[in-house]
């Protein structure tokens, strides 16, 4: 098992129930993205009682509140003691090779020969850049989300945050409330409300059984896995944090950067589309919402049918902002995130970089997992809660292949 | 003609398939998804190059011909050739042969958007009755006479208007349309910045 993160550590709960031998190798300590590569601020999206990993459910006093990060590191840490999991920390894979019968993997701590990998790495290692970024002139501080902890590390004076996922509108947002001015550069995204109908929104992607969609049942399962994380920010007050409310509070929206040009960024004029798309594409959420809702025997404990105001457009977004003239000092690039298998000697990673697999099955490299990735399984894969059942089918498929090839 | 650079097939939604429906819009989706199909594993036959020549007339007339272009891997050609006279109207001191260049432009959004509806609407089982585009281009001639350099000489505002009669509702022809210009050619080429380079031979 390669990553003792939440994944992983499920993964190998199952594994150990089942009596496989195996160890859980960790590059640095259990959770460790979540210890070393995550803002001050951020809260996980999921509400508390839905943060649940297998034979572990949350027992606090606020099932409707949202974890920290630090909350999440004790919570995975906490999972991996009880279940016993064998992590050897501080232990970085360097190379992973295929070889007769198994995998020769090469650590800094010595190597291991197994008859089975999973891949539990994460889906994150590393932010994703567009090349543009080269053209930005240096008077101009470039951050990734990795590079970003708070607005008080920003330089003075206005800030660009390239992208509009749920990174993208929880920085822009706090970095509006520290005083700064913030253009917000708007490509594809997920709109969602926060609450709906008075329940918390992930409770209807859970209960109505969207969320439990198989990646074999999808109509487009790469536009499903290439998503954009949906506009959602976890805070106490269960607020909406879409683009009407950062407009709202002071943050100009341009359209998607499409080209950095002698010093000026220059932005996409389709802006009032990516909004159509996005209010459309929620529209239909909740029409399958309301849909399940209605067809639900017993009683439910929800409010009435309700509808948002589609994305206020401005009356005219900018298409170009000149970046040596100060008005902004710092663009952070809040464009997505991506595996790093650079360690990985397996020929199963495609010209884009992305793993190729079956569920979490790498069908050309016999004996060789993943889990947690987007959509790996089921459009919940990602999430914590989503793990358990991925992690359960992904440990049934890897015993009946060591079964079969003693 | 030229659903290869403007067709806005998405098989994500809807899951219909032809069998299970009599929708006709004349839009071969199964060709085209099979183009799609095909294209993912040979890249290098997406690459397309379209070419157009032009030939001054007089004044501001010229003449443009369309014939052939690249794609697929090879030298294609269209059924026949064609040719459009571009000039501008008398109240610039011009005869009027033809449309302004700008006006071109609208030619390409409308059409590339229209094309784009029916491609989406067939692959999603929606029949269509009509469909009609307005579009509408606001510019300041200020900028192309070279009264105020702060002016843009382009277009600084499109609007695009459709009038579509199908069988579905307001919602789902709302889709169409967004779906159309998400997988637009022409509404890209306009939105965004394009590279361009024009030398003398």
């Amino acid at each position: 098992m390669i990553g003792a993160g939440h994944a992983g550590l499920a993964c190998s709960r199952f594994l150990t129930s089942r009596s496989i031998d195996h160890v859980v190798l960790e590059r640095g300590e259990v959770a460790n993205s979540w210890r070393r590569e995550r803002w001050d601020s951020l809260r996980l999206l999921t509400p508390n009682w839905l943060t649940r990993l297998p034979g572990c459910a949350y027992d606090g006093f606020e099932p409707d509140g949202f974890m920290a990060a630090g909350e999440v590191v004790a919570f995975v840490s906490r999972y991996a003691t009880l279940a016993g999991a064998p992590v050897r920390s501080h232990t970085t894979v360097t190379s992973v090779r295929g070889v007769d019968g198994g995998y020769h993997v090469v650590t800094d701590a010595g190597t291991i020969m197994s008859r089975a990998a999973v891949l539990a790495n994460g889906a994150c290692n590393q932010p994703s850049v567009p090349a543009l970024r080269q053209a930005v002139p240096p008077s101009v501080e470039s951050l990734t989300p990795f590079d970003y902890r708070n607005p008080g590390q920003l330089p003075d004076g206005g800030v660009l945050v390239v992208g509009a996922s749920a990174t993208g509108v929880q920085l822009a947002d706090e970095i509006r409330r520290s005083g700064r001015r913030v253009i917000l550069s708007v490509g594809e995204h997920v709109r969602l409300p926060r609450t709906y109908r008075g329940r918390d929104v992930l409770w209807w992607m859970d209960a109505s059984g969207v969320w439990n969609q198989r990646y074999d049942e999808l109509d487009d399962l790469k536009r499903a896995r290439g998503l954009p994380s949906p506009q959602l920010v976890g805070t106490p007050e269960r607020v909406t944090l879409d683009l009407n409310a950062l407009t709202a509070s002071g943050v100009e929206l341009v359209g998607r950067l499409s080209a950095v040009r002698d010093g000026r960024a220059l932005f996409s004029g389709g802006l009032r589309n990516q909004f159509a798309l996005a209010d459309l594409k929620m529209d239909r959420l909740l029409d399958t919402f309301d849909a399940w809702a209605d067809n639900c025997a017993g009683d439910l404990d929800v409010g009435p049918s309700e509808r948002f105001e589609p994305t206020r457009a401005p009356d005219k977004s900018r298409l170009h902002l000149d970046l040596a003239t100060g008005e902004i000092r710092a663009i952070i690039w809040a464009t997505g995130f991506r595996p790093d298998y650079s360690w990985l000697h397996v020929p199963v990673v495609d010209h884009k970089g992305e793993l190729r697999h079956e569920g979490g099955v790498v069908s050309d490299a016999p004996g060789l997992y993943a889990i947690g990735l987007p959509v790996l399984r089921r459009r919940k894969s990602t999430f914590i809660h989503g793990a358990e059942d991925d992690a359960r089918e992904i440990t049934d498929h890897l015993v009946g292949y060591l079964a079969r090839n003693r | 003609m030229g659903f290869e650079n403007c067709a806005g097939v998405n098989p994500a939604r809807g899951g219909r398939t032809m069998a299970e429906t009599t929708v006709n819009n004349g839009v071969n989706v199964e060709a085209l998804l099979a183009a799609r199909e095909a294209l993912k594993s040979a890249p290098e036959a997406a690459r397309f190059k379209w070419r157009a020549s032009c030939k001054w007339q007089n004044g501001t007339h010229s003449e443009t011909k369309i014939e052939g272009f690249h794609g697929l891997g090879q030298e294609q050609k269209h059924r026949t050739s064609f040719s459009f006279d571009a000039d501008h109207p008398e109240i610039f001191a011009s005869e009027d042969h033809g449309i302004t260049p700008v006006e071109f432009m609208l030619v390409g959004l409308a059409s590339c958007l229209t094309a784009g509806v029916a491609a989406v609407a067939q692959n999603r089982g929606i029949q269509l009755r009509s469909v009609e585009a307005r579009v509408e281009g606001s510019m300041d001639i200020q900028g192309i006479l070279g009264i105020d350099s702060e002016v843009r000489n382009g277009y600084d505002d499109i609007k695009v208007t459709f009038n579509i009669d199908a069988d579905a509702s307001k919602k789902d022809i709302e889709a169409l349309v967004a779906q159309s210009q998400k997988r637009s050619a022409v509404y890209d080429v306009i939105t965004n910045p394009t590279n361009v380079t024009v030398e003398v031979a």
